[in-house]
């Protein structure tokens, strides 16, 4: 009965989200980009619509939170009541205001490794394509006997030799979705450098640096934003998952997936408190999914 | 037909290969720390002696090629060694865990591959319509759900009433129906992440072939929409299919190490967890190599089979 | 073609409406069109690309493409009304009564099944026969389609047969319920010319053998000669003319017919022969290659200033490899590329900026020649900034020229996208990109083959008049010869990778030919509607002396 409701509540705001969402967007936005929000699906307004959150949140976070970061208050495990309106984690330490903050961290470690990773993985792979060669080979060779290694049990391994910090982390994870986004930037260019133009420009004789610039770039460009959406997204939940599993981000830094592990206990009495910031990671997830998916269907529908 | 023996012959060498290279990679990754191994795992305060004793202990005294070479004869035998924080010798703690973790990823496996296809079918047949959105849009947020949130939903749904247990104890007396019975949440977990992914990638393999010409065929020959898809489309797709069950199968063996996690399940995913939390290289490297090797097998597997099913390179010009 | 007009109507359709959707609006295909048909007559639609052909003879079988929709008319097929009937009553007529033939057969066949699975599919679906019955009939079927091997023929997949013969298994496959009616779309547009010949002559034979009616779609006026008994025109989505085939080839009404015909006799001036000087760009003794196999076997030619040479040659005659050579994307095994009588290298990344300015190219497809994401004034003026130095408003002073060479006004068009282009504009700055290097030697590589008639012959005469401006020397390539006939100063034929016959175009339209020119040229379809029964005859009595 209760799933039943809370499945009802969840439903009814999203699509309240969404509508209100579209309906801003539509509004607010300016002239030339009115077109693009006109056939927006419900799900893509809500997916904005919460990562625009997100994103106040995560700038804002020092203003929002009633209490600060670290501090321990009291009583560990305190129920929901004012003025720690989530109550408090197994330290004693205020739930909503470590919520807010992990909007910040680890959002933000996310943020930063998938940049890392999505530079270097698609700067290569698109040197690679267009040289071609014994240096494409060599290349894509290593990346291949990388990617045969399941990607979690890699970190893990990388993890155990170098130790587990946050800028381990940040590094590890970043190499290993590197390896991803080459495969993906290395096979669209590879589809671009067959086209006419490109031959063109090369018996023009453009340089190597103009030739990905002008010519190859500015159509690459749609599959990797879309690629990056979906890169975010396992980094996000790969780095989540390490901190679950207590090799991630470290305490006393407040960060989602270890505040799952450290009041995971509180689920065997029927308390929901630890799925909060489980919920937090998925919902982020859904929203930048949903954006994504929406502009891989426009994508594909203007090629039509 | 020659061909194709010759064709899965290379494919099996280079399976051998990517094996190989992978091994120097795992082995190989503990050279590119710049300092002493020993003393990184035993920290700036370790004396001389531990350090000497412990670099005894890992054979770091001889030069890096004999020491793969031991390692890697001693794998192939089953032999990983000794694990360093528990003393005794990895076979050991491996063995019975190995077996649960199969177990775990073939239940999950059977359940999730023929919902996910029919239901990958099912959508490409009647897409765009309510039941196409719904799925996609289930799915997706299927797909967005770390493991942990998953489990954990499922644990105060359905363990929390008693129907299911919330941690599972397997020991050698255990009956096969009781394992089924132990183990499914934690398959049920693994199914609900995979499939929605699986059915997603059959829903496009089979929806990016609705646009050929040899489908308006179908269509223009008077074929109900049922037999376009199952005997024009699904044929065609059928490589891009089974590559995508085998990534997901493949992605079973580690997702399991976080369900392992949420369920204690006796699993080598969570002997790995273990491992790398007490930065016990050896038991690392040991399952590591395990799951690579079922990773590659699944690799392997998949590619032979979508050669046997294209007709192309089945009966050459 | 019998005499039809007393049979009686198998198909009418009235005022039919078509709607496509694009984004979010309906915009009309066809625009009220009527067509009747009686039973066993063969009517030809013809018109450009847009013009609705195939839109239409789908909706003949009730049938729509995905984002389109018939918005009104009446269609009557043998008494069953296609508009008002339930999918299931439309279904069970598609394959059995109305048959489609596509225009790639290549791609129209399943590549997962054989050939015969694919024939039995709709009389054993349908009910009209048992699998072993219809299995017969195949190979009675592939018989008279003259295909080769009747017998094993269907048991290979598609891949294992050959274009021409994968079409007239299409035909076959159309044919195995005996339907009323037959819709060709365009079935011999992929072929080579040679190939095309056959294919025609069995699908004309098939259809009178079983009495079949066709609606027979092309946008080849002498093919259509050949096929109909009767022609409509079609032009944007509207009816221009229809009148039986002869009336129509000797006096068509509308300006618009007339201009169609009128194209095909294009021709430009004779130029006054050139046989001194240094040639701008010579080929000697090329043989070149990917892999192990040579694509160019020991090929040479020469092409001096002003003067066009056309390279023809059917698909994988190694025409494009030439250029290719020429170019230097390809180095060659042997031989050398000489310009202006000094040896180029063989590869483009040693030639000098200068030598790759000198030697332009004009691609086939506009549509991938040109960078979708750049406007027309980066498109047209990087080579001039790059070669030229030309900066700032002398550059934007240039590009205006340059618009304004092609005939499109400056103003509109320099900051526009190429999606913002018809196919000939797309063209055009093609034109306009090669020449902004101010070259003396342009390679056009199928300029015209991708574009409508009317639009070609205007590529064609800017083309003509560029050359005579500044001199140029084209070499162009072509597997089309009424283009050559229309343009080429000289010629040379390949087959194979072989030069199997090179000279001036007068000496090469008349005979004595080489036995594959002679193919070539006999092959391509004329106005005549009696030209291919003619041919066929002549063919056989030629055979009958060799026997």
């Amino acid at each position: 009965m209760t799933v039943l409701i809370a499945l009802l509540v969840g439903l009814a705001l999203f699509f309240a989200t969404g509508l209100a969402a579209r309906v801003a967007l539509q509004a607010g936005a300016p002239a030339p980009l009115k077109p693009l929000f006109r056939d927006m699906p419900l799900t893509a307004a809500f997916g904005l619509a919460v990562i625009l959150f997100y994103i106040l949140v995560a700038i804002l976070a020092p203003v929002l939170a009633p209490f600060s970061e670290h501090e321990v208050l009291g009583g560990q495990y305190l129920p929901w009541e004012a003025p720690h309106y989530l109550g408090t984690d197994k330290l004693g330490r205020d739930m909503l205001t470590r919520l807010i903050y992990g909007a910040r961290n680890t959002v933000g470690i996310a943020f930063a490794t998938t940049v890392l990773a999505f530079v270097v993985g698609s700067i290569l792979g698109i040197w690679a394509a267009v040289t071609g060669g014994w240096i494409d080979q060599a290349l894509s060779r290593f990346v291949d006997a990388l990617m045969a290694i399941p990607a979690l049990i890699l970190s893990l391994l990388l993890l155990t030799i170098f130790g587990t910090s946050v800028l381990t982390l940040i590094l590890v994870i970043a190499a290993v979705d590197a390896t991803r986004v080459y495969r993906l930037a290395r096979s669209v260019a590879q589809g671009i450098v067959v086209m006419d133009y490109i031959e063109a420009a090369r018996l023009r004789g453009e340089g190597m640096w103009r030739l990905i610039r002008r010519e190859i770039l500015p159509n690459a460009m749609a599959p990797l934003v879309a690629e990056f959406g979906l890169r975010f997204c396992f980094v996000f939940l790969a780095i989540s998952a390490l901190s679950f599993l207590g090799l991630g981000i470290k305490p006393p830094t407040a960060d989602w997936g270890s505040m799952v592990r450290e009041n995971a206990t509180l689920i065997t009495f029927g308390d929901i408190t630890p799925l909060l910031p489980a919920g937090a990671i998925a919902l982020l997830t859904v929203a930048v999914n949903f954006v994504v998916d929406w502009q891989l269907h426009r994508a594909s529908g203007l090629k039509e | 037909m020659r061909d194709i023996w010759g064709m899965i012959g290379r494919r099996l060498l280079l399976g051998l290969l990517t094996l190989f290279v992978i091994s120097v990679v795992i082995f190989g990754a503990t050279e590119l720390l710049p300092g002493d191994l020993a003393r990184e795992l035993l920290g700036q305060s370790a004396t001389e002696e531990t350090l000497a004793a412990l670099r005894d202990q890992l054979g770091l005294n001889d030069p890096a090629p004999l020491r793969y070479w031991h390692w890697l004869t001693g794998a192939i035998q089953g032999d990983f060694g000794v694990s360093m924080a528990t003393k005794k010798p990895i076979a050991d703690l491996v063995g019975a865990r190995l077996g649960n973790t199969l177990f775990l990823a073939l239940y999950a496996a059977a359940l999730s591959v023929p919902l996910s296809l029919a239901l990958g079918v099912m959508a490409a047949l009647w897409r765009n319509s309510v039941f196409d959105r719904a799925s996609n849009a289930l799915a997706l947020t299927s797909i967005s759900f770390p493991e942990f949130f998953v489990a954990y939903i499922l644990v105060l749904w359905l363990a929390q009433s008693g129907l299911f247990p919330s941690m599972v104890r397997i020991t050698p007396a255990t009956t096969f129906g009781d394992r089924l019975y132990m183990a499914f949440l934690p398959a049920l977990t693994l199914t609900l992440v995979v499939t929605a992914h699986m059915m997603r990638m059959t829903r496009a393999a089979i929806i990016n072939l609705l646009a050929s010409p040899y489908i308006e065929m179908a269509r223009l020959k008077g074929m109900s929409p049922l037999r376009v898809v199952l005997r024009h489309a699904v044929p065609n797709a059928l490589a891009p299919i089974i590559n995508v069950v085998a990534l997901n199968l493949a992605y079973l063996i580690t997702g399991v190490v976080v369900v392992e996690v949420v369920f204690v399940y006796p699993g080598l995913g969570q002997l790995m967890v273990d491992a790398v939390t007490n930065r016990d290289i050896a038991v690392v490297q040991a399952i590591a190599l395990i799951f690579a090797a079922a990773y590659v097998l699944l690799n392997l597997i998949a590619d032979v089979l979508s050669t046997v099913t294209n007709p192309r390179l089945m009966h050459r010009r | 073609m019998s005499e039809t007009s007393a049979k009686p109507v198998l198909l009418t359709m009235r005022g039919i409406r078509i709607d496509g959707r694009s984004e979010d609006t309906w915009s009309p295909i066809i625009k009220g069109v009527d067509l009747t048909l009686r039973k066993g007559e063969v009517i030809g639609l013809i018109g450009e690309s847009g013009a609705g052909k195939s839109t239409l003879g789908l909706a003949a079988m009730g049938f729509t493409r995905d984002g389109c929709r018939i918005s009104g008319g009446t269609i009557d097929f043998d008494g069953i009304d296609l508009m008002k009937a339930p999918e299931a009553e439309r279904r069970a007529l598609r394959g059995k009564r109305i048959a489609y033939v596509a225009q790639s057969a290549a791609a129209s066949f399943n590549p997962a099944h054989r050939l015969i699975d694919q024939y039995c599919e709709a009389p054993v679906q349908h009910g009209v026969m048992s699998r072993e019955k219809a299995e017969a009939d195949a190979v009675e079927l592939y018989r008279r389609m003259r295909l080769p091997n009747p017998e094993e023929i269907g048991f290979r997949y598609p891949h294992q047969v050959s274009g021409g013969q994968l079409q007239r298994a299409m035909t076959a496959m159309a044919m195995s319920c005996r339907p009323d009616l037959i819709i060709f779309d365009e079935p011999t547009t992929a072929l080579d010319v040679t190939t095309q010949i056959e294919v025609l002559a069995a699908i004309r034979d098939i259809v009178a053998q079983f009495d079949t009616a066709a609606i027979y779609i092309t946008h080849d006026l002498a093919v259509v000669a050949q096929m109909a008994d009767r022609i409509k025109v079609l032009l944007r989505g509207d009816e221009v003319e229809e009148a039986d085939t002869r009336t129509m080839l000797r006096a068509p009404k509308e300006d618009y017919t007339k201009s169609l015909w009128a194209v095909r006799s294009y021709a430009r001036p004779v130029q006054p022969p050139v046989t001194t000087g240094v040639p701008v760009v010579s080929v000697q003794n090329v043989t070149a290659g990917y892999g192990a196999a040579d694509v160019l076997k020991n090929i040479g030619f020469d092409i001096h200033a002003r003067r066009t040479v056309a390279v023809v040659g059917e698909s994988g005659s190694g025409k494009s490899t030439a250029a290719r050579v020429i170019t230097g994307l390809l180095p060659p095994r042997q031989g050398r590329i000489l310009f202006d009588g000094q040896p180029l290298p063989a590869d483009y990344r040693q030639r000098s900026r200068d030598q790759l300015r000198q030697a332009q190219m004009i691609y086939q497809m506009a549509d991938t020649a040109l960078n979708p994401k750049l406007r027309l004034r980066e498109l047209i003026g990087r080579p001039a900034e790059m070669y030229l130095g030309l900066k700032g408003k002398a550059l934007t002073e240039r590009i205006r020229d340059l618009l304004r060479l092609i005939e499109l006004e400056p103003d509109r068009f320099i900051d526009r996208l190429p999606s913002e282009l018809s196919g000939g504009q797309k063209q055009r700055i093609g034109i306009a990109r090669a020449l902004a290097a101010e070259p003396r030697f342009i390679i056009c590589d199928e300029v015209t083959s991708a574009l409508d008639q009317l639009v070609a012959e205007g590529i064609l005469k800017l083309l003509d008049r560029i050359q005579s401006e500044f001199n140029l020397a084209y070499m162009f390539i072509t597997h089309d010869l009424a283009t050559v006939k229309a343009i080429a100063d000289e010629v040379v034929v390949m087959q194979n990778g072989r030069v199997v016959e090179q000279g001036p175009k007068e000496e090469m339209f008349q005979p004595p030919h080489d036995p594959y020119t002679e193919l070539l040229l006999s092959s391509v379809p004329e106005m005549d509607p009696d030209w291919l029964t003619r041919l066929l005859a002549e063919r056989a009595a030629k055979r009958e002396g060799q026997g």
